[in-house]
This record gives C-alpha cells, structure tokens and sequence, in this order.
C-alpha cells in the first residue's frame, strides 16, 4: 500500500533507466539527503558527529571500494587497509610537497596513486584465483605499511612515522569543526556512490558481472577479462585510497602505517557481507552495523552492568563484547546470507502489500 | 659459510613449526572445502585449555591433555552442527566469513574463561642449542626445535595412515571428491566432518602445545594462523604434504632473507616476505605445489 | 518470515541502545575520570595490570580517604584494544560523559597519544603520557596540554648507556664496543633512535638496530644476526610477547644475558615469567616504577580494597605494571589535588588539571605521606619540564621477582634537553604554535 509502484508508467527509455524508477524511492532518496544534510548538523552532538557518523560515512566509501572488486568483479581481497593506507598518506604528502595544492585535488590525487598500486597488486588476480588470490592480497596488507614505516619520507622524516595531517582548507574556508567535516565527508560520499552506482550499470559493470559469475563463459561472449579486472582493482582502490584521505583527515587527523592493519581490512569485509555482496545500498547498511555494533555492545555491557549494579569484572566487558561480535556475524551470515540489503528488498516487497496482504 | 647453514636449519626447524599450523587448515579445506581461518583461533583456544586446566586444577600432562582434547572435540562438532550445517550449499566466501566470525568468537571465549593472563608451559624440553653441536660444527641448533620437527613429522605420518588405511580416512577422501557421490554411496558427511573438524581441533592443540612452549601462551598465539597462511598458497590448500613441504621452503626462505636482506635496507622483512614469495611462486603455478589443476568449463 | 522479524528487532534494540548511551549519567558532584584501557588483544595482559592497578588506587582513594578532600572520584573504563581509531572513539565517548570531562587521559599508547595530540588542547583535556607517546612533549611552551611525566623514552634510552657505562666501568670505556638494539618495530619501537644514535656518536660506540616485526613471536634470525655480531650489550625495545620470545630465543641462541638492558616496557612478570628459566638473573631493566608490594600504599590496597572485595585482581599486585598503574593513578589524583588548592574543594575541568599538573611537586616527603616511598622518584613538573624527573632506577630478575639492581640516576639530560627543544620547535614551526607557558 505505502510501497505501491500501480499507476507509475514509463513513457520513454530514459525513464525506464532512471536512477530511482519508482517515485517512493526518489523521494524517500530526498528526504534521506535532506536529513543527512540539514537535519543533522543542526541536531547530532560531536559525540554523534566525531565518534559515530564521520567514521560510518568513511568505511561506508572503503566497503563500497571493496564492493566493487568483491562484490561486482568477484576478487576476494584481504588488502583494503593497505589501500586506504596509500590514499592517506599520498594525500599528506601531496599537500605537505605540493604548496597551495587544493585538499580535493591532493584527495583525488591520492586516490589516483592507491588505484595505481591497485592494479600492481590487482596483477596477480589474472593468474590466481578463489582463496588463493585472497591469501595473496595478504602480500598488499603486510607489504604496503611496511614500505610506509620503512621510507621514512613518506612520514616526513617523523621518527615513529606517524604522521598529523595539515588543516582541511577548501577556497578559504576551514574545515575544522565536527560539523564541518562531516558536510565535507558526506558531501563527497554522495557524489562517489553516486559514481559508483551508475558505474555499475554501465558496460563495464556488466562485465564485471559477467566475469564474477564466469569468468571463462565472459571470455567466451567476448569480455575482456583482463581489462576489466584491472579496472576494478583500480577503481576500487581508487575509493579506498580516497577513504584513506578522509579517514585521516577527516577523522582521526593523525595517523600511523600500522593503524591500517589485517583487523581494520577485516573489518571492511564484514561490512560487505552484513550489508550484502553485489550492493551499493548494502556498503552503507553493514558500515552502519560495524560501526554502531561495537560502541553499543560496549555501552550496553557496561551501563546494563551499572544498571543491574553488578560489578563485571572490567575486562569481561571486552572479552564478552568479542564473544558477542563474533556470534552476531555467524547468526547473520547462517539466517540471512545476502545481507542486509536483501532484508530490504524483502521489506520492501512486503510493504508492496502492506497493511492488506490479500 | 657455517652462518649459512646455521640459518638454513634454523629456518627448515621453524618452517615445521609453520606446517604444523598448517596442516589444520588443510584437514579442513580437502574434507569439506571450508576455508578455516579460526584455525589460528582454536590453536590459542587449545592451549589456553590445556594450560588453563593445568593451572586450576593441578592436573598433570596427559589428563589436562584428555581435558584438552575433549574441549576441542566437542568445539568441532559444535560448530560444524550449529555453524556449517545450515550453511551447506552457500558460496565460499560465505563459509570463510563464517570462520571469521568463528574466530572472535572463540578468540573472545578463551579469554572469558581463562583470563587474559600469559601462562608459561614446560613441556620438559630445555629450549637450548644442542652442545655437540655446537662444540662440533659452532651451530646453534635447538633442542626444542628438532623435537617439534619430529612431533610434526610423526603426526603427518598418522595423519597419511589414518587417510589412507582407515574406513573413515577413506570416507574423508571421498567427500573431499565429491560430496554429492559420496552421500549417495552411503557416506555420513555429518559425521565424517565432525570428525574433520575433531581431527583439526587435535592437530591445534598439538600446535598449541608446541608453540606455546616457546614463548608462552598468550592471545599473540592467533598470529601464529597468518603465518600458515603463504605455506598454504605454496604448498597447495588441500596437500598435506604441500604443506609440509611449503613450510620448510617459506621457513627456510624467510629465515635466510631476514638474516640477508635485513641489513643492508636496515629493516625487517619478515611480516610479509613469506607472502611475496608465495605470491611470486603463484604466479608461476597458480594451483600451488601440489595443488590440483583446475579444469574450466563453460 | 522469521529471520527478518529476528533481525529487525535486533536492529531495532542496537538502535535504542546507541540513542540511549548518554542517557546514563554518572553521579554528580565526584571527579569523572575517564580511562581509555585495553584488556584484549596482544597487549591486553599488560594492560590489564596497569589499569587493574590504576583502578585500584581510585577505589582507594574512594575507600581510605572518601575522595580527594571530600570530592568522592568516579570512572569509567572504555575498551579501545591498544587500537588507535577505537582509541579516539573511546576519548570522544568519554569526552561528553560530564560536565568536567575526563580529568585527564592516560593513552597507554604511543599512536593514541599521536591521535590526540591536536583534539586534546580543543577540548582542554590534559594527557597524562606515563613515560611513552610524544617524547619532545616535555616542552610545555610547546605542549602544553601533554605530559609526559617520570621519564620519557630518551631519557630512558640515555639511562640505559649510562648504566651500560657504569657497569663497564665508565662510559670512556664504552668507545669501540658495540650495542644491538633489538627492537619493536613500530613507532614505538623507533622512538629511541635519533637519540641512540646522538649517544653512539658521542661516545664511539657502535650500535647496530635490529627489528622485531610486530608482534614479534618468531625471533630466530635476529638472535643469530645479533650472534654474529657478537655485541658486548643488547637493549632490549619490546613490548608483549616480543620480550619473552626474546629472552627465550637468547638463551637458545646463546650471547651474554647478563650483558642485556630493556625499557620499563621490556620487562613486565608476566612475561619475563613466560620465558621462565630463560630469564633468571640475567638482564636489566629501566623502570621509573619499583615493583613489590612492601609500599605501604600498596598494604593499604590490600586491607582497604582487596579485603573488602572491591579489587581488581589480587594476582597483579605488586606487578611491575600494576605498581605503574597506581603511580598513574596518584599522579592524577594529586593533580586534582594541588588544582584544588587553587579553585576550591570542587570537582575540578580539565583545565584546572592540568594547572594542577603542570605545579606537581612530589617530594621525598610527600611521596611517603602518600606511601609510595621509593616507586617513584621524587617529581618537580613545570612549564618548561614537562617531563618532571627523567630518573631511572634498573632492576634485576632474579627468577621470581625483580630485585632493584641501581639507585636512581639520570640520562643525558643535557643531550635530551637540546634534542628536546630542537624537535619542539620544529613542531611549533610545521603548526605555527608560538611557544608560550599557559595561565591559569
């Protein structure tokens, strides 16, 4: 009933193609935005700002990277931290180097280098395949920061080689509070997923997909496989290294090579798969899981301790939240495979219907 | 040219260490073709148990072992009745993930019971070089080393027998070729993977023990799983033998490029030289060692 | 049908759960003291000695003396794993808790700290860096809201040659030898290098660095390169399970142990016990904190916590970390303590501490009125010193506890010093800070 696409007829192919078909969707799409936009910088505290939106909007940009190479190309990988690595610290060192460089240019410029050590560490995928490739991708993820800590320029010389990021400054105008940077982030999150979603349905999205599902039979209809793994390893990490910017400029403002490490990688995987392989929606459903997940199990154990006036011993919190963490991921991955995305898709069929089912 | 040979032994000694993790894995991948990562999970959950029990309740080697092994039996047939069986038939990836998630959980578990404490572990091997050795040829090669090259070595011989003579290794290759054709000659696949998985669990504890002699049991254990990981890109994921052999080359390479290589770029190489050099070996023959070529079809 | 309803009420509870976090205050009126701990993960056993400890000393303070001058103290532990970003996720959460904010924030690591070098002084939330972290935070012209009190790691790395020197009978005697550093190789691990590296300069040493990858279980090759070298010294930069795997593979691989020096953060028991007999009488650590429990601070936790039921775990007591813990804790507590003089019997913001940080003088006098005797050495923090001792004070394993092994001395504090200002302004160049000492 809510849902109902009856009566909404196409008249021309471009309608058919559009973006959004049905017309709930386009303005549930805008209201969405609107909220995003106005809505919550009037509204959220830094807390919600700092600690909770920027970084779900960050690793939202790092798993729909991850999404298009695992989800659309089919390539496992197990490389994302240190691609996002990459993006950082190009982008420090684009900025640090390079005077009065705009930030967006160093941030596209950053995430030009990570797409073209992607395609160097995407090489392996034309020969390897399945799991092996995944292990492989590990090369990136123990090499990558490495080189990072070893080269010292690369951190500016800084003896432990962290490096602090210089003030986000756009025509002028600084970036510096928590409301601020969060405009920022989403601002260039929209017109990424934006990007990515009709990427996908684009000829080479396609081919993607023809090469995930099969990549001998995509050969076969005349894909070229190599040219189109190569584009999604570079245009994935394209998106991670520009993640990679944000997530240090934007949110933490000091960062170091072994902070982008295996957990943080993982990290990105879950969210692909709580959110759904093969889904742009789903890259923003499971970062909004992961990153909420943990900061409400933490608050939930040790208020619900408080609560209850049990005294846990401090530890058992962190013991039981991994405990917990781990037995979510297996309870979603057995009762919903698909990810959040496709519970969406079920709801939303439901809705078509709802409240009279018959 | 003494140093040479002191490193390469050294090196093919800790490379057993690896395969003994190793082997785990690869129980696991040829019975049901599941990517275990909690594998390095259950290595610090198995001796966690063990030294756990040994602490509270005074036990000695062989019963704290028993208890061990019980628990480790028992977290194989758990997980694969409540976690891989109603996920039979899904994608790979999806079962991978699923270990993933395994291995927090287990990660955490451990630690609830046992508490975060480091515990040492004697096995009553004195982790000291070898004296005639070294009197003989100036070569440290550890004592402890060589005994857990010979565990390992006996275990993989089991292992081979237990495969090859056995009704259930039998039934375990059967599976491995096909699950469908062996359901249909009357194989149990539940079973037989609880018993892949009770089989893992003993191979964990096995390089729990060993490697929790060295340095200690601790969450730093779990590391121990990526380590495993080049020696199986090398030696094939579903070869107990790849594994063995993979393990000697990436411990004896890794050892020698550090003792080589790390000085002159005045840095250490170790975290990921063992991946590229499997990465590289991949590319040259990307079914592994002794992995098996896959044949594609249309 | 049924996964989606399981699912959605799920999603449903984490929903409400995250709106309500702030729900929950904490009692007004006491001093909050926020702590970003870690119990997990590889480091977990280090940290939770030093926050079992730093708890401790709170729930004392709590128990003893009913607060600091009548202003009862509450806490909060949040989990960030030794992890940077959950790190600052924790510091954000913590930050809004209450009206006077965390007191001050001990990081417990070195990439936290970097991560909250420029939030902290937005927020005037003073750092309590125990020792690690930023080590030319000693300026406070420059830095004036981190410190890093007791002795940082360039006067411990200068502490540990001269101790080096004095056991070889002088540090002229120190020329022509060679000193391995075997260390941790991650930004805390390298930390000590550009003074090291002044030091072998200056006294014609030959240091050779070798690095330990993270997390270091696996250190053959090492000790036999360092074998080959055949040092008369190795300093040990570890951390976790890289020390016990350190001293075992040392004993396997055999040079001089007698002959090896560590960092406080080199020789927790935990892990010195792990080694075992690999580690008995043989090697040296810099500390800033006596282990034991013959403190008679430490006999108060004991009868006025633990036997009241409310400690944390009587297993850590008198720890190396756990004694570290309660030093942390004592620090801040006469921060708040000597800011309360100045602003009155209140709960006290964090720029009030931090006033109270920066005019800390514990002396030989106070430090016994407090019982802590000789922990720690005696403490003096001002604008320019930041840093408040840099004393060192080695001790010796003897296969059960760490016996003291040297009286209080000092480093190159000549050499630190100039090293000091010279990082120091480098910084306040690349952030267009002017050098100044804050009011009030």
């Amino acid at each position: 009933m809510l849902y109902r696409e009856a009566g909404q007829f196409k008249s021309s192919y471009a309608e058919d193609q559009a973006l959004f078909p049905i017309r709930q969707d386009r303005y549930g799409m805008l209201v969405l935005l609107a909220i995003a936009f106005v809505g919550v910088p009037l509204f959220a505290s830094d807390y919600w700002l700092t600690a909770i939106l920027v970084p779900f909007l960050v690793f939202s940009l790092a798993a729909l990277g991850l999404n298009i190479l695992t989800g659309y190309a089919g390539q496992l990988s197990l490389g994302t931290a240190a691609f996002m690595a990459v993006g950082a610290f190009a982008a420090y060192n684009f900025e640090l180097r390079v005077p009065g460089l705009p930030v967006l240019v160093s941030f596209v410029l950053a995430g030009l280098v990570a797409a073209l050590v992607g395609i160097a560490f995407g090489l392996p995928s034309l020969r390897i395949r399945g799991f092996y490739l995944a292990v492989a991708t590990l090369a990136a993820q123990f090499f990558i920061p490495w080189l990072l800590v070893k080269v010292s320029w690369f951190s500016n010389y800084s003896a432990s080689g962290v490096i602090t990021t210089q003030p986000i400054e756009i025509l002028g105008f600084v970036f510096d509070s928590p409301t601020r940077k969060y405009l920022l982030v989403l601002a260039i999150v929209c017109v990424l997923a934006l990007a990515a979603k009709n990427l996908v349905r684009s000829s080479i999205g396609r081919a993607w997909m023809a090469v995930r599902d099969m990549d001998v039979a995509a050969e076969v209809i005349g894909i070229r496989i190599v040219r189109a793994k190569l584009i999604a390893f570079a245009v994935s990490s394209f998106y991670c290294g520009i993640a990679g910017a944000l997530y240090a400029y934007a949110y933490l403002g000091s960062v170091e090579p072994d902070g982008f490490n295996l957990d943080l990688s993982f990290r990105i995987l879950f969210m692909i798969i709580i959110g759904g392989v093969g889904s742009i929606l789903g890259s923003f459903l499971g970062a909004a899981f992961i990153t909420v997940l943990p900061i409400f199990l933490d608050v939930l154990l040790t208020d619900g301790a408080h609560l209850f006036n049990l005294s846990l011993p401090a530890g058992v919190t962190s013991m039981a939240q991994l405990v917990v963490f781990g037995g979510l991921i297996i309870f979603f991955l057995i009762v919903e495979p698909h990810g959040l995305a496709r519970l969406w898709q079920i709801a939303k069929e439901k809705l078509r219907l709802w409240p009279f089912p018959h | 040219m003494t140093f040479f040979f002191e490193v390469l032994i050294g090196g093919l000694l800790a490379g057993v260490m690896y395969s003994l993790v190793a082997l785990g894995f690869v129980l696991i991948y040829k019975a049901s073709g599941v990517f275990n990562f909690a594998q390095g999970a259950m290595v610090f959950f198995a001796a966690l148990t063990f030294v756990g029990v040994q602490e509270q309740f005074g036990l000695s080697f062989w019963p704290a072992f028993a208890v061990a092994l019980g628990a480790m039996v028992l977290l194989g047939v758990l997980t694969e009745k409540i976690v891989l069986r109603p996920l039979v038939n899904q994608p790979q990836i999806t079962l991978f993930m699923v270990t993933i998630g395994l291995a927090f959980f287990i990660e955490g578990l451990a630690q609830l019971v046992w508490g975060t404490n480091v515990y040492p572990l004697n096995l009553g091997i004195r982790d000291e070089p070898i004296e005639a050795i070294l009197e003989n040829f100036d070569m440290v090669i550890s004592r402890f080393d060589l005994v857990a090259a010979l565990v390992a070595g006996v275990l993989v011989a089991v292992l081979a027998v237990f495969f090859q003579v056995t009704k259930i290794g039998r039934a375990l290759r059967a599976v491995a070729d096909d699950h469908q054709a062996a359901l249909s000659v009357g194989i149990p696949l539940k079973t037989i993977w609880a018993i892949v998985w009770s089989v893992a669990g003993f191979v964990a504890l096995v390089a729990g023990l060993m490697w929790g002699a060295r340095n200690g049991v601790q969450f730093a254990l779990t590391f121990v799983a990526l380590k495993a990981l080049p020696v199986l890109i090398l030696g094939g994921f579903a070869s107990v033998l790849g594994a063995v052999v993979g393990g000697l080359i990436i411990g004896a390479l890794e050892k020698l490029a550090a003792v080589y290589i790390d000085p002159p770029i005045r840095g250490g190489i170790e975290s990921w030289f063992a991946y590229v050099a499997a990465l590289l070996f991949l590319l040259v023959r990307p079914e592994g060692l002794f992995g098996e070529r896959r044949i594609d079809r249309v | 049908m049924k996964p989606l309803r399981a699912i959605a009420a799920l999603l449903l509870a984490v929903a409400a759960g995250a709106l309500s976090t702030q729900v929950i205050a904490q009692a007004a009126g006491t001093q909050f003291i926020g702590i970003t701990g870690y119990r997990v993960g590889p480091y977990g056993p280090n940290g939770a000695a030093f926050f079992t400890g730093f708890i401790d000393y709170l729930e004392l303070v709590n128990q003893r003396d009913g607060g600091v001058n009548g202003v009862k103290l509450s806490w909060e532990e949040c989990e960030t794993e030794y992890n940077t970003a959950k790190g600052l996720e924790c510091y954000e959460r913590l930050k809004t808790r209450t009206a006077t904010g965390p007191t001050a924030i001990h990081p417990m690591s070195t990439g936290i700290t970097y991560g909250l070098l420029d939030k902290a002084p937005e927020d005037k939330i003073p750092l309590i860096t125990l020792g690690y972290g930023r080590t030319d935070a000693v300026d406070g012209r420059v830095f004036p809201w981190v410190f890093p009190i007791l002795s940082n790691y360039w006067s411990a790395a200068t502490g540990i040659v001269n101790f080096i020197g004095e056991q070889e009978g002088g540090l002229a005697k120190l020329k022509g030898k060679k000193i391995v550093l075997l260390y941790h190789d991650s930004a805390y691990g390298k930390e000590p290098h550009p003074v090291l590296e002044a030091e072998a300069k200056k006294h014609g040493f030959d240091l050779v660095m070798v690095p330990v990858p993270h997390p270091g279980n696996e250190q053959q090759s090492q000790w036999l390169q360092i074998r080959r070298e055949r040092p008369d010294w190795v300093i040990l930069w570890g951390w976790g399970v890289m020390n016990a795997t350190a001293l075992k593979t040392a004993q396997k691989v055999g040079p001089p142990r007698d002959k090896m020096a560590g960092n406080w953060r080199a020789g927790p028991e935990i892990e010195t016990e792990a080694a075992g007999a690999a580690a008995a009488n043989e090697n040296n650590t810099a500390r800033q904190t006596r282990a034991g429990t013959d403190f008679p601070v430490v006999q108060d936790v004991l009868k006025h916590v633990y036997a009241s039921g409310k400690g944390g775990n009587k297993s850590l007591v008198g720890t190396v970390l756990w004694n570290r813990g309660m030093a942390a804790a004592m620090i801040t507590v006469e921060a708040v303590r000597t800011a309360q003089a100045k602003y009155g019997k209140k709960p006290m913001s964090g720029a009030q501490v931090r006033w109270g940080l920066e005019n800390l003088n514990l002396d030989q006098k106070r430090l016994d009125q407090l019982g802590f005797g000789s922990m720690i050495p005696t403490l003096a923090v001002s604008c320019t010193d930041h840093e408040g001792s840099g004393l060192v004070r080695f001790q010796q394993w003897d296969g059960k506890r760490w016996k003291t092994a040297s009286q209080w001395m000092s480093g190159d504090r000549a050499l630190v010093k100039k090293m000091v200002q010279e990082s120091a302004a480098q910084y306040a160049k690349e952030k267009g800070i002017k050098p100044a000492c804050l009011k009030g």
